[in-house]
């Protein structure tokens, strides 16, 4: 399975669990699969174009997927997701 | 003024206007967008007068109503009110007609405009509960964080990337924090950040707790202001990392406008990065409202955020106000660290080096006409910086205590002298 890190301001949405275990597959179906768990999550993450808000950064195995192949990055066992809102730090 | 919040009337999310109560958190809930504080103008209208700020001790809480706590500061109680110098030398060198430069390199107590921002989040952190706070920084906050924690007790885990500037780390331990060197750059230690502050219960200064540290910038400007005889100066260049400051620096000058303590007047903001971790300027040079982000590779190591925050306010209020952004190289910065110095005896770090080179670039291409007036806000001091000057500034000459000796180093410089 794959690991997603949920931050804290999503944590409602999910049952109030700080990690949430995913299917292989890409980030774009990661994320089509925590908003069938957990309805609401794809309106908190995505626009109403389907691209990532500017307002949420997605890392996978720690590094921005910006930097890899945004929502068509793979996603394969043991990998590590984590979620995180880009207004911080500076 | 009420007990439990002050001038403050809720977070706000800038980019839905959704409202949650004053608490320890950073974005919204619905779209992510960033919290920031909502004041009750009117009611601080009635309070702040030009008047009543001159009565006060010259720190940066003489604007407290302006600032985001409920009751009186409790940390960094001595913070800002730093020189704003009359820069004649260095003007004639960049060729426009006046120029200052507003010198937070002697703030107190170490020597950055950080001490504003954690003086603000340490007292708010402090009426909120906290006994633990934190932060990721590239040097200067974890120096401030440290610093404050230990004047009020407070217990400190600071974030750095490993490969900081050794002034920079030493100036964080000496204050018997928790320094936690992370092998990566910047952007990396923020991520992390992020996910601790999701674990731990505490008041990271810049991410659970930003909405109020970054309020403290504005002091910047409000001094700024008062300083240049109540009005706001026509160029602002202000260097660029996250490119919060910037931002806050315009919404000072709003603010003052908007309270009357200043007359209505046009203002620029321009922003100032390295040409190795630029992400916010190559998109203000390209006209874009968004940026893309970097890996950093540059000397000024206090601006190496290639994902920067506030990248996207950071443009609109250029935008807005009609500013310009530029970069320079790492000898650029070098060269204009040196001029800075030469000119007005100020030793900035890195990123002053940066703030002088942009606005050379700046006015020799017009963007700041030769005819105006503009104040350069330099950020941090060069003394925690030297590994950047180093084998850049000469070398002494060592001679024996001898008169001759020192003859022998006259005859090359100012033989006539030595003739007499």
């Amino acid at each position: 399975m794959i690991s997603v890190t949920i931050p804290p301001t999503l944590r409602r949405f999910c049952g109030d669990q700080a990690t949430v275990d995913v299917s292989p597959g890409t980030v774009a179906t990661a994320v089509g699969e925590l908003h069938d768990r957990f309805n609401g999550i794809r309106d908190r993450l995505l626009d109403t174009g389907g691209s990532i808000r500017g307002s949420v950064l997605i890392f996978v195995n720690q590094e921005d997927i910006r930097f890899l192949q945004g929502q068509e990055t793979p996603l394969k066992e043991g990998d590590e997701v984590s979620i995180i809102p880009a207004f911080a730090g500076g | 003024m009420s007990d439990k919040q002050g001038f403050m009337k809720a977070l706000k999310c800038r980019e839905c206007g959704r409202e949650v109560p004053l608490t320890a958190t950073h974005v919204c809930e619905f779209d992510f967008g960033p919290l920031e504080v909502a004041y009750d103008y009117e009611l601080i209208k009635k309070s702040l007068t030009r008047e009543v700020i001159c009565s006060r001790p010259q720190t940066m809480w003489r604007y407290r109503e302006l600032l985001p706590i409920a009751g009186e500061p409790t940390v960094g109680r001595q913070v800002g009110y730093t020189p704003l110098v009359k820069a004649d030398r260095l003007a004639k060198a960049l060729g426009i007609r006046e120029l200052w430069v507003k010198n937070d390199a002697v703030n107190y107590p170490t020597l950055s405009f950080k001490d504003r921002v954690v003086s603000v989040a340490l007292s708010r952190s402090v009426e909120l509960g906290f006994k633990t706070v934190a932060c990721a920084s590239t040097g200067n906050l974890a120096n401030s964080v440290a610093a404050n924690a230990a004047a009020a007790g407070l217990d400190a885990y600071v974030f750095i990337p490993s490969d900081l500037e050794l002034g920079k780390v030493v100036n964080s331990l000496v204050y018997g924090a928790n320094v936690i060197s992370i092998k990566g750059h910047y952007d990396e230690v923020n991520r992390l950040c992020a996910e601790i502050a999701g674990k731990y219960g505490w008041a990271f200064v810049n991410v659970n707790m930003r909405p109020y540290y970054a309020e403290g910038s504005k002091s910047m400007g409000f001094e700024i202001a008062e300083q240049s005889g109540w009005r706001v100066p026509e160029h602002t260049v202000v260097p660029m990392a996250s490119g919060s400051l910037l931002t806050k620096i315009h919404k000072a000058y709003q603010e003052f406008t908007k309270l009357g303590l200043v007359p209505a007047s046009k203002w620029k903001v321009h922003g100032a990065q390295a040409t190795g971790c630029s992400p916010i300027s190559v998109a203000q040079k390209a006209g874009l409202d968004f940026f893309k982000p970097v890996k950093p590779n540059t000397i000024a190591k206090s601006l190496a955020i290639g994902t920067p925050a506030d990248g996207f306010y950071a443009l609109k209020v250029m935008k807005e106000t009609g500013g310009h952004s530029d970069d320079v190289s790492d000898d650029e910065i070098r060269d204009g660290i040196r001029l800075l110095a030469e000119t007005e005896g100020i030793f900035a770090e890195t990123a002053g080096g940066v703030t002088v080179g942009v606005a050379k670039k700046l006015i020799a291409s017009g963007k700041i006409p030769a005819g105006s007036s503009a104040v350069l806000c330099i950020t941090g001091n060069g003394l925690k910086t030297l590994e950047a000057m180093a084998g850049h500034v000469g070398s002494t000459r060592e001679i024996r205590p001898s008169l001759r000796e020192f003859e022998a180093v006259m005859a090359q410089d100012k033989p006539e002298l030595v003739a007499r």
